[in-house]
């Protein structure tokens, strides 16, 4: 009961910081979609780190780490560690800068122009979104998970909040917070979210160390000398390709739209200076300890029926009911702060990329652009819940999707660098990333339904090139992950097909590599 | 140009850090008696790449942006 009374406190205040943010708005969609973009420093690196932190930083980290062991740090902290602070860096303050210039409030927008081209922003918009929305069921879905299984009585194994329940109570505190705050209440919700995950593990460690019988030295020395566990401790059976492979994931970050349009938001470009420094030690702080407790968790409560739940386990045996209750404040935050920020940048794209874009904007006028904005953000939630009510027990095609769609997010990535640092590409070569992306996703998707592990889809001579690994997920030759022929196929179409085709004017060459140059006048 | 060079080797270089093959199959030495050796050169690997961003932000930071500030 006592972690039900802390969830349900927190998302009262949820509510009300959206109340409060409405109170604060001005009816114009800059102000709604980027805060006016007057985010400051502090509030841009705990929103920006909120963005990219989804549930699965502290459960599916902890729950991978109970499957594979310490292992999983490396392939999914440690390398995001190293990539995201580099593309914030290189990627995010250009952004910004455009943005800032030319009144851009979606990478569609500045993609647009950078290529004169409007219907290579309705392409992009079109596989952006494709890619967003499986994210944002999953996320309704995460939330009634949750709060279902902390609500469900031990003795009665009877749920307080049923699963259609906690759904309704995700999207509804959802929908109140983006609808009244819009980007501004959004990201003060993020600040609470980050604080209560930086702070959740290090307090977890702590507390359940004081609890267990024996320390910690003593677990993991013993799955060190047991053959059958000691690949825990290690990374005996995770495949180099795969930790490889790995690295380029973190790529798809800054091409997530909501992640884009909150490089839009910063008041300076300095806020990203302290942003690239602390983004390392805060996925350090968050990953070290819920990587370590999966496997201490593995160590102390042994076979479990299920993984993901393995911290909640773990605080039900070794700590107080009040941390439980931090603890599923923290997941609800963190399915509720991305998934805020999902929604928010679905309704920045389709209201200002294609509603604005095609006219809507001169006919209705910039005040009921929000009110369409809001409009809009009822309407996909509304869907969003009732898909996740409907197929609930399909959730394991929306997790694949996700999956894939970090990968299709990762292969963007030239497409945005050229943009950015390659005068001569053009929209073609764009286009050709962008569709030959999709029909990847697609034709991974179709082989993923219709084959076996082991199966070879395309063989040339001795050579697997693709082929279904053990898990059951396309792999290419050797067992890299499909990102990596994505990534670089995307690159060698943006490369092929920009060089085969006419350059951009020389206006718009000027006018965007003059505004992010060094010598550039403002 | 020679600092470009630089700090284009100091990525590089953390880059090819991430892949420590030679912790691979090792759980010893377990740093304060009780992290994995190969979990705790990831954590240190995280504060590297902190610091291979302060030296970024340091001496690469692009202060022509900040132009539009204005």
């Amino acid at each position: 009961m006592i972690p039900v009374i802390v969830i349900l406190g927190y998302l009262a205040l949820i509510a009300f910081i959206g109340g409060i943010a409405f109170k604060k708005s001005k009816e114009n969609t800059e102000d709604f979609f980027l805060a006016s973009r007057s985010i400051g420093p502090l509030v841009f690196f705990l929103s920006i780190f909120a963005t990219n932190m989804t549930a699965f930083a502290i459960l599916g980290s902890s729950g991978q780490a109970y499957r594979q062991g310490i292992g999983i740090y490396g392939l999914m902290a440690s390398s995001s560690s190293f990539v995201i602070p580099l593309t914030i860096f290189f990627i995010g303050t250009r952004l910004w800068a455009l943005g800032k210039k030319f009144g851009h409030q979606t990478q569609v927008s500045f993609f647009r122009d950078r290529w004169e081209c409007n219907h290579i922003g309705t392409v992009i918009f079109a596989l952006s979104a494709a890619m967003l929305v499986p994210y944002m069921i999953i996320s309704i879905m995460g939330g009634g998970t949750v709060l279902s299984a902390i609500s469900t009585s031990p003795e009665t194994h009877q749920a307080l909040i049923a699963y259609p329940v906690g759904c309704a109570i995700v999207a509804v505190v959802v929908t109140l917070n983006v609808f009244l705050g819009g980007m501004r209440g959004t990201v003060w919700v993020n600040i609470l979210q980050t604080l209560l995950f930086l702070c959740f593990g290090a307090v977890a460690v702590a507390v359940i160390s004081h609890k267990l019988p024996h320390e910690f030295s003593y677990y993991m020395r013993n799955l060190a000398a047991d053959p059958k566990t000691r690949f825990l401790v290690t990374r005996e059976k995770m495949p180099p390709q795969v930790f490889w492979s790995y690295t380029l994931i973190p790529l798809s970050s800054i091409m997530f739209p909501h992640m884009a349009i909150m490089c839009f938001s910063a008041r300076r470009v300095s806020a990203f200076k302290q942003t690239v420094v602390a983004y390392p030690l805060a996925i350090l702080a968050i990953w070290l300890p819920c990587v370590f407790l999966g496997v201490l968790g593995f160590a102390t409560l042994g076979k479990i029926p299920d993984p993901d739940g393995v911290l909640l386990r773990l605080l039900d045996a070794y700590a107080p009911a009040w941390l439980a209750g931090v603890l599923g404040a923290g997941i609800i935050s963190a399915v509720m702060g991305s998934d805020a920020h999902q929604v928010l940048a679905l309704s920045t794209m389709f209201t200002r990329d294609i509603f604005a874009h095609y006219g809507g904007r001169e006919r209705f006028g910039e005040r009921r652009s929000v009110h369409f904005a809001r409009g809009f953000i009822v309407a996909v939630t509304l869907i969003a819940y009732l898909v996740a009510l409907a197929l609930k027990e399909k959730q394991g095609i929306f997790e694949i999707a996700v999956r894939y769609a970090f990968s299709g997010f990762a292969a963007m990535a030239p497409v945005m660098i050229a943009a950015l640092f390659w005068k001569r590409s053009t929209k073609w070569g764009a286009l050709a990333a962008t569709l030959y992306v999709a029909a990847f996703l697609l034709w991974t998707a179709l082989m993923q339904t219709g084959h076996k592990p082991g199966d070879i889809l395309w063989q040339a001579g001795d050579i697997k090139v693709f082929f279904i690994n053990p898990r059951g997920d396309v792999a290419f030759w050797n067992g890299f992950m499909t990102v990596l022929p994505m990534v670089l196929g995307s690159a060698f179409c943006v490369f092929l097909f920009s060089v085969l085709t006419p350059p951009p004017s020389a206006a718009t060459i000027a006018k965007y590599f003059n505004a992010t140059a060094p010598h550039a006048q403002p | 140009m020679m600092k470009k060079i630089l700090l284009v080797l100091l990525i590089a270089a953390v880059y090819l850090a991430h892949q420590d093959s030679w912790n691979w199959s090792k759980a010893d030495p377990m740093i304060f008696g009780f992290l994995p050796v190969g979990l705790a050169y990831h954590a240190g690997y995280s504060i590297v790449a902190a610091a291979m961003m302060a030296v970024l932000a340091a001496l690469a930071w692009p202060k022509h942006l900040e132009d539009q500030e204005k």
